[in-house]
């Protein structure tokens, strides 16, 4: 994961509450193999027309599509953003699509955790907040709001800033750009030297020399 | 041999703190505990993306020999000729990344044909790769199987897929700890998997979240190794986190010889340890539960959910047996999605398929007890019904004995090893409507197909109902001509 603090960007407003994994990704893409390339699929449904072969015909008037929202770094949308199944795809989806922040005023658990171990940085604000940054966007895509995870703020040029709230721990690996793998590896000495004394109790490891 | 590495402390401690102790690398402050990991098991469907992880961060997969891989979910289980000839392309492709990533990474394949094929869950225990004391964990919420071995099983998602690979530990905050004790003789006809459908309708599907169960009592030592696989098996259907039972010496006569067990000295004194895992007199639990076996009766779920349970002379709920707001809307769903009418009699449910396999009850001692119920029948001409031996091994020993042929000439399909109905990943579904006597764990809507009726019930159960067409109390069975009742 690379390291997140500031980011200045202009930002896709999404205004609908409880958008759930399936929008966020379909199922049928749950069985590829790859960990990359799931930014085409980003709310397939909603992007493409359905009724064309090989659903490439994008839908111009999906918020996305739209021109002058490419390249946005920030995702707004309302409240309980990622409910529904656990597929950790979502997360991979927004974050491959170029997102590095959604901000909404609550998301699902279990997509709070899987964002978190994909380096998107999630702000909860408050409904009123959300509403504001929402017709900010809408009414001028260009937009730009400063997400600042150090000082858990997010702020534009106009004066608008809030505070948002997030677990010491997630920022933490978010900041340094820690992600559980690199986290843990940060006790490399402590696991050597454990792996070495674990290792001599023959029983607790399957043993391809055991085999008869 | 060194001494087990176990945590000296004067506090008696429950099987799960000791094997927790044992394998706790780091205890960083304000973050969870950084857990060691002896075995991941690995499958087709939650591996590819973690393998690509590792290639994307430049890692290396740190212990390849603590890793062991199979198929299992996405196989055909027809004929052996479709397994090697897969039509799905992506199952197929799927099948091959797996295929390639173990030769990459130097993970041991248990590949479709091979003698050790099997469902993930069952291979572990079968090749002696799961054993006492040990942490497992595999991408697939069921690997509380192990636990049956008094190992600490848990399923994870594929970034812990991949954390495992690379550093071969888990961040893990400690779970909470919950005893069942069963106690007393189990009535005639009443199995395992019956135990455990009465546990889950009695606490819920949630019932133990954030918890690890240890299932006690005399009931549960009396239950041989498949047995105890099928209660842990389902332990994630009350929501916990694992389920263990403590080794004794049906665990230890079970592991014995087994291609990753210690043999001959090295056996005994691995015995030894092993005995000193269970719960210390005087250690306490966060929460106890006691069940008397002798009030147990076959179990059957009815609804859509593993916590819908009534026994086979029992009735579908009304109502008013609703406990909460939220409980009557899933049992109006339930009512319609089941096409199932309050206060009928679970007997006069008819089923069109059954379906006798999966990681809870596709054991050879599963396909045993399904076959004395049958010799000498026919399934019924409105039923389909298949057996599916969970791995290689079940098939190879089911053949030697002689019971495909009993389940042949009774009518029933017989099949290749896999997950198969369990969740219709494979060619193998219901279609939309047709209700399934089941020997798995899952009974959601769709979980078997689009549309299917699942109900859950033992492998006995299973194999009377797809002889008489409609849910059938075992109790009453007449074993046919071979004075074959237990
Ligand atoms: S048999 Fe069913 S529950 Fe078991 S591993 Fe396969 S799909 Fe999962």
């Amino acid at each position: 994961m690379k390291p997140i603090n500031i980011i200045t960007s202009t930002a896709v407003p999404l205004p609908l509450p409880n958008i759930d994994t399936d929008q966020i990704i379909p199922k049928q893409f749950l069985k590829r193999i790859e960990r990359t390339g799931y930014e085409d699929f980003l709310f397939y449904d909603w992007r493409y027309n359905l009724d064309t072969p090989d659903h490439v015909d994008e839908r111009k008037d999906f918020v996305l599509n739209k021109p002058e929202y490419k390249g946005s770094q920030i995702l707004i949308a309302e409240r309980n953003f990622g409910c529904g199944s656990s597929r950790e795809h979502a997360a991979w989806a927004i974050s491959q699509y170029g997102f590095l922040v959604v901000i909404a005023p609550t998301f699902a658990d279990i997509f709070y955790s899987n964002a978190g171990k994909n380096g998107i940085i999630l702000a909860r604000l408050t409904e009123e907040e959300v509403q504001t940054l929402l017709a900010k966007s809408t009414a001028n895509p260009k937009h730009l709001l400063t997400v600042n995870l150090e000082a858990q703020t997010v702020t534009d040029a106009d004066g608008f800033s809030a505070h948002f709230d997030i677990d010491p721990f997630r920022k933490h690996c978010l900041l340094n750009g820690l992600d559980d793998i690199g986290l843990t590896l940060l006790h490399e000495d402590a696991l050597d030297k454990f792996e070495a004394k674990h290792n001599d109790e023959f029983w607790l490891a399957p043993k391809k020399d055991e085999a008869a | 041999m060194s001494t087990p590495n176990t945590v000296q402390t004067f506090a008696p401690r429950t099987m799960f703190e000791k094997v927790w102790d044992a394998h706790v690398v780091a205890e960083p402050v304000g973050e969870p505990s950084i857990i060691y990991i002896d075995l991941q098991l690995v499958h087709e469907v939650t591996s590819p993306q973690a393998f690509d992880g590792l290639r994307l961060a430049g890692r290396k997969l740190r212990r390849p020999d603590r890793h062991i891989a199979t198929v299992d979910h996405n196989v055909p289980t027809t004929s052996v000729h479709d397994r090697l000839f897969i039509v799905d392309k992506i199952a197929n492709a799927q099948i091959n990344a797996l295929r390639k990533n173990c030769a990459e990474f130097g993970i041991e394949l248990f590949d479709t044909e091979d003698a050790n094929q099997g469902i993930v869950h069952m291979i572990g225990p079968e090749l002696g790769a799961t054993k006492p004391g040990m942490t497992i964990v595999c991408g697939d919420s069921h690997t509380s199987t192990h636990g049956a071995f008094g190992a600490l099983a848990f399923g994870i998602g594929t970034s812990e897929v991949e954390h495992v690979m690379a550093t071969q530990t888990l961040p893990q905050d400690k779970p909470k700890t919950f005893r069942i004790n069963v106690e007393g003789e189990l009535p005639y006809g009443v199995t395992a998997k019956d135990i455990i459908l009465h546990i889950i309708g009695q606490i819920g599907t949630d019932g133990a979240t954030g918890s690890v169960i240890e299932y006690a009592g005399s009931a549960i030592r009396a239950l041989s190794m498949e047995g105890r696989m099928t209660v842990c098996n389902m332990s994630i259907e009350a929501g916990a986190r694992a389920g263990m039972i403590a080794p004794d010496e049906t665990t230890f006569a079970y592991l014995k010889g087994r291609r990753f067990v210690p043999q001959g000295e090295a056996f005994d004194l691995a015995v030894e340890q092993w005995r000193a895992l269970v719960t210390d007199e005087g250690a306490t639990f966060d929460r106890e539960m006691h069940i008397d076996a002798a009030t147990l009766a076959p179990s059957v779920t009815w609804g859509t959910s593993p916590g819908m349970v009534t026994t086979i002379t029992g009735t579908v709920p009304v109502l008013e047996d609703a406990r909460s707001e939220a409980d009557r809307k899933s049992f109006e769903r339930a009512f319609e999605y089941m096409d199932l009418k309050p206060g009928m009699l679970v007997e006069d449910i008819k089923v069109d398929a059954v379906f006798v396999g999966s990681c809870t009850n596709g054991r050879i001692e599963d396909l045993r007890a399904a076959a004395r119920v049958v010799k000498g029948y026919h399934v019924a001409t409105t039923v389909r019904a298949m057996i599916v031996p969970g791995s290689q091994k079940v098939k190879a020993q089911a053949e030697d004995e002689g019971l495909d042929e009993v389940f042949k000439t009774a009518g029933f399909e017989w099949r290749e090893p896999g997950c198969s109905m369990c969740l219709g990943m494979n060619p193998d579904i219901l279609s939309p409507g047709e209700r399934c006597a089941s020997t798995s764990n899952r009974n959601f809507e769709g979980r078997q197909g689009r549309g299917g009726r699942t109900h859950l019930l033992s492998p006995e159960m299973a194999a009377a109902a797809a002889i008489t067409g409609h849910l059938t109390d075992v109790r009453e069975w007449k074993f046919d001509n071979e004075g074959a009742a237990r």
